[in-house]
C-alpha cells in the first residue's frame, strides 16, 4: 500500500502545530482525516516509498508495506532516526533480521553557517567566481 | 470547491527561484550573497517542503560528480570528454565545463555543513568510480536545504521562501518573463509572483511513459513521481528554445524497485550477465563498433550498455542478473586471513545495504521480501521506463547561454544560464545539453545561474508591471479545472465517469499509453518509427483539446491536473524532436526502426521552440561547437 498508518499509534499530531507526515510528504499524499483524527495516504499508487513520513512521524505510527504488485508479503524495513544517525531494522519474509546503523550528519541541526568558514572571495558580479571561491575550491578557478 | 473563493496574493521580488530541489537550493545559497551586496530581493517557491523535496528527497549514497581538482585527480577537460562520449557526441562543452570547474567547491561546502563523506586512512574521499564519491547521505537534502534557508535568512526581509505553492504558468510581458503564477495546495489562494528575473529549477519529468508497474508500484519510478515536467512546460510556454528533447534517459536498475547499480558495478566490481552466466559486455563487444567512435571509447556509454542488455532480452536470454554473490566472493577471497576476511564480509554487507537504505529503501524491502542476501543470491536488473532528466545520462532542457569566458560567441547572449527568453534562467533538469550534473552539479548550476540572474536584476532596475486584466485571465486559466468540475459534477451518478470532463489520473494514463505504444516505451522495447510518431502526435492533439476539460474536485486534484498538462507538453516536444532527428544515436534509449544507424549529418543538436504568438512549433538544427 506503500505507506500506511497504524490506527492505534496515530494521534493526528494533536500536540503539534501541524501534522508531521502531511508537512513532509514530497508528493502531498498524507492527509489528516479530521473526523477520525488519523492521517492516511490518499493515493498509495503515487507513493515513492521515500520513507519521509515514516522517519518524521513522532509516534512511529507509519510503516511501509511493499508494493503488492511485485513484493511478496512479510518483508519489513523500519528506521529509527535521530539527529546524527539512523538505525534500520530489516526483517525478511523468512523472519531473519538484520540491523544497520549509519551516520547521517556531523553537525547539529540548525547550526549551518552558509560560508562554512571559507573566505567569500570576489566582489565581481559579472565574473565567473562564485561565493566562497576560490577558497572553497582549494585551487584557482579554471578558465580558458 | 468554489473558484470564486480564491484570494489573489501578490508577491513582489527581484529574483524568483522556482523549485526547491538541489538546483534551487544552490540558487538560493548563491543568490543571497550577491543580492545582499546589491540590495536585491530573493524569493524561492517550492511545491513541497524543502527539507524533503526534489529528487534527493530520500537521500543518496554517493555524490556522482566530484573532480578532485585541488589534488589533481582529474581535469575539467577530462570530464567534458567523458560526458560528451557518454551522450554520443551531443553536449555543450561550455556548459559541462562550467559546472565541472565549480562543483568541487559545492562538495566541500556540503562536507563543512555536516554531510558525512566516506574517507580512507589518509583522510581522502573514498571514490566509488572515477567521478563518484561515497557518502552517508540519508540527510543530504535536509542539510542542503538548511544551508539554503540560512542563506536566505541573511537577507532579512529581502529573503523568503514559500512551500506548498504549485507553479503553473510563466508571466510574460512582451518578450520578457517577469514572474510566475500558481496556487497554494493547502488553502484557497492564487499566487502572482512578480520578479525582474525568474530562475526555473523545477526538475525533470516522470510518468510521461507508462511505467512497467501499473498497480501500487506505479509510484515506484526511478526518478520521483512528483517531478512532473513543470520545468519544460514553463520554458516552452514562455517561448524559450529547447534542446535535446529527444534525449530521454532509460536507467538500468535492480528490477522493479529500481535500486541503484552504481556501487555494484563501480565499487564492488560486479558483473551483469544473462541467465546463462555470459557477460554480454564481452560477448557482444563487436556490436559496439557499429556505434564508433563513441561505442569503442571507454567507458562504454550508458545507452549502449543498455542496448547490449536489451539485445539479450530480445533473444530470450533473460533474466539478466547482477552477480552480487560472485562480486562479494571475489572481494573476500583476496583476503587470506580468515578473521580479516570475515570482518571484510561484514563491512561489505553493511555497505551493500546502506547503498539502498540511503536512497532507495524500497529495494532493501524488495530484498527482504524475497529473502535475498546479496552475498548468496544474484539479483535481477532491468531497464526502467524513460525519464526526462538532464542531470543524469539524459539531456533534455532549455537552450541556455554559456559563461562568457568559456562559451563560443554563438553560445553566449549576455547572461550565463539565461534561456533565449529575456529574464528567464534555467538550471538543473531545466537546462539541457549539459548532462551528468547529478546532485552536486545541479546545486552548482543553480549557483551559477542565480549569480547571473542577480546581475540581470541589477541591470534591469525598473519595476515590473503586470496588468490587472492579465492577472485575472491567468487566474481564470489556473482555476479552470475547478470550474469545469463544479459545472458538471452533478450530471452523472459517478464523479469519475462523466462525459463533460476528464479527471487527471485517467488523463495521465492516456498520455502514458500513447507514449509507450507510439513513442518507443518499455513495452515495445523502446522502438519507434516516423509513422508511429506521426500517429502518436495525432493522438496527442486530441489530448491537447481535452486538456481544456480537465476537472478537479479539490486542491490536490487541481495540482494533478496541472502536472499532467505539464507532462503533455514535455511529451509533445519529445515526439516532435525524435521525429525531427532522422537517425538512431542512442539505441539503448530509443531505436528508430526506419533510421537504424547513426548519421554524420546528425552530429548536431536538435532544438525546438513553440511560438507563443502563432502557437506553431519550429524545429531547429544547431551545430556542435
Amino acid at each position: 500500500m506503500p505507506s500506511f498508518v497504524i490506527n492505534e499509534k496515530c494521534d493526528g499530531c494533536k500536540a503539534q502545530d501541524r501534522t508531521a507526515c502531511q508537512y513532509i510528504c514530497p508528493n502531498d499524499l498524507m492527509v489528516l482525516d479530521r473526523e477520525k483524527n488519523k492521517a492516511y495516504n490518499r493515493a498509495v499508487d503515487m507513493c515513492w516509498e521515500c520513507y519521509s513520513c515514516v522517519k518524521i512521524c513522532p509516534t512511529q505510527a507509519i510503516e511501509i508495506r511493499g508494493y503488492a504488485d511485485f513484493m511478496p508479503l512479510g518483508g519489513v524495513v523500519q528506521p529509527l532516526r535521530s539527529t546524527d544517525s539512523i538505525m534500520w531494522s530489516v526483517r525478511f519474509r523468512n523472519r531473519a533480521v538484520k540491523r544497520f546503523k549509519f551516520p547521517i550528519r556531523t553537525s547539529p541541526e540548525g547550526s549551518i553557517e552558509p560560508d562554512a568558514g571559507f573566505e567569500t572571495g570576489t566582489d565581481d558580479l559579472k565574473g565567473p567566481g562564485l561565493r566562497t571561491e576560490p577558497d572553497s575550491l582549494g585551487t584557482s578557478l579554471f578558465t580558458r | 470547491m468554489n473558484a470564486d473563493s480564491f484570494e489573489t496574493v501578490v508577491v513582489e521580488t527581484d529574483l524568483l527561484i522556482l523549485g526547491g530541489g538541489m538546483a534551487a537550493c544552490g540558487a538560493a545559497y548563491e543568490a543571497s550573497h550577491w543580492a545582499k551586496k546589491h540590495n536585491q530581493r530573493v524569493t524561492l517557491v517550492d511545491k513541497a517542503a524543502m527539507e524533503r523535496s526534489g529528487a534527493v528527497a530520500m537521500g543518496l549514497s554517493a555524490i556522482n560528480l566530484y573532480l578532485g581538482l585541488k589534488d589533481g585527480r582529474n581535469s575539467v577537460d577530462d570530464y567534458v570528454q567523458y560526458v560528451k562520449n557518454d551522450l554520443m557526441g551531443i553536449a555543450r562543452d561550455d556548459l559541462v565545463a562550467n559546472i565541472a570547474r565549480h562543483v568541487d567547491s559545492s562538495v566541500h561546502l556540503f562536507e563543512k555543513w555536516g554531510l558525512p563523506i566516506w574517507k580512507d586512512e589518509d583522510g581522502r574521499y573514498v571514490n566509488e568510480g572515477r567521478w563518484q564519491i561515497m557518502i552517508h547521505g540519508e540527510a543530504y537534502k535536509n542539510i542542503v536545504s538548511e544551508a539554503a534557508k540560512m542563506a536566505l535568512k541573511e537577507l532579512g526581509e529581502h529573503g523568503s521562501y514559500y512551500e506548498r505553492i504549485f507553479i503553473t504558468e510563466p508571466v510574460m510581458v512582451d518578450d520578457r518573463c517577469v514572474g510566475a503564477v500558481g496556487f497554494s495546495v493547502r488553502e484557497n489562494k492564487f499566487y502572482l509572483f512578480k520578479a525582474k528575473a525568474v530562475l526555473d529549477t523545477m526538475g525533470g519529468a516522470v510518468h510521461i511513459f507508462r511505467p512497467r508497474s501499473v498497480g501500487e508500484g506505479l509510484g515506484r519510478s526511478w526518478y520521483p513521481p512528483f517531478n512532473s515536467g513543470a520545468s519544460a512546460y514553463f520554458t516552452l510556454k514562455a517561448g524559450a528554445e529547447m534542446t535535446c528533447q529527444e534525449v530521454r534517459f532509460v536507467p538500468v536498475r535492480f528490477k522493479d524497485s529500481y535500486g541503484p547499480v552504481g556501487a555494484w558495478f563501480l565499487l564492488f566490481k560486479s558483473k551483469a550477465t544473462n541467465a546463462k552466466g555470459e557477460d554480454y559486455m564481452e560477448t557482444r563487444a563487436a556490436e559496439l563498433e557499429n556505434w564508433a567512435p563513441y561505442g569503442t571509447a571507454r567507458p562504454t556509454p550508458a545507452n549502449l550498455r543498455n542496448y547490449l542488455m536489451l539485445k539479450e532480452i530480445e533473444e530470450g536470454n533473460g533474466p539478466i542478473y547482477m552477480r552480487t554473490d560472485e562480486a562479494i566472493r571475489e572481494m573476500v577471497a583476496q583476503i587470506p586471513d580468515e578473521k580479516e576476511a570475515r570482518r571484510k564480509m561484514k563491512e561489505l554487507e553493511s555497505e551493500a545495504w546502506e547503498d539502498f537504505l540511503d536512497m532507495t529503501v524500497s529495494q532493501a524491502l524488495n530484498w527482504a521480501s524475497h529473502n535475498i542476501m546479496p552475498e548468496e543470491t544474484p539479483s535481477e536488473i532491468s531497464a526502467c521506463e524513460p525519464y526526462f532528466i538532464s542531470s543524469h545520462s539524459g539531456a533534455s532542457g532549455a537552450w541556455i547561454s554559456g559563461p562568457e569566458d568559456l562559451a563560443p560567441d554563438a553560445h553566449f547572449w549576455g547572461y550565463g544560464n539565461m534561456t533565449t527568453v529575456k529574464g528567464l534562467f534555467a538550471a538543473g533538469d531545466a537546462s539541457g545539453a549539459s548532462s551528468h550534473k547529478f546532485s552536486s552539479g545541479s546545486f552548482t548550476e543553480g549557483r551559477i545561474a542565480a549569480k547571473a540572474a542577480v546581475a540581470f536584476c541589477v541591470d534591469h532596475p525598473d519595476p515590473v508591471h503586470v496588468s490587472g486584466e492579465q492577472v485575472a485571465a491567468l487566474k481564470e486559466q489556473v482555476l479552470k479545472p475547478l470550474r469545469i468540475f463544479d459545472a458538471h459534477k452533478d450530471y452523472s451518478n459517478d464523479q469519475e465517469v462523466n462525459p463533460h470532463y476528464i479527471k487527471p489520473k485517467m488523463f495521465m494514463f492516456r498520455l502514458q499509453k500513447i507514449m509507450d505504444e507510439y513513442a518507443g516505451g518499455a513495452s515495445v522495447g523502446f522502438r519507434t518509427s516516423g509513422a508511429l510518431l506521426e500517429k502518436g502526435l495525432e493522438y496527442l492533439q486530441y489530448m491537447k483539446e481535452d486538456a481544456e476539460k480537465l476537472a478537479a474536485g479539490d486542491l490536490n486534484e487541481l495540482m494533478r491536473c496541472w502536472e499532467n498538462t505539464h507532462r503533455l507538453w514535455q511529451a509533445e516536444s519529445h515526439i516532435r524532436t525524435i521525429r525531427f532527428r532522422e537517425e538512431t544515436r542512442w539505441p539503448g534509449y530509443y531505436f528508430r526502426t526506419d533510421h537504424p544507424a547513426m548519421k554524420a549529418e546528425w552530429e548536431a543538436f536538435a532544438n525546438c521552440r513553440w511560438d507563443p504568438a502563432s502557437g506553431e512549433w519550429k524545429m531547429i538544427k544547431r551545430e556542435i561547437l
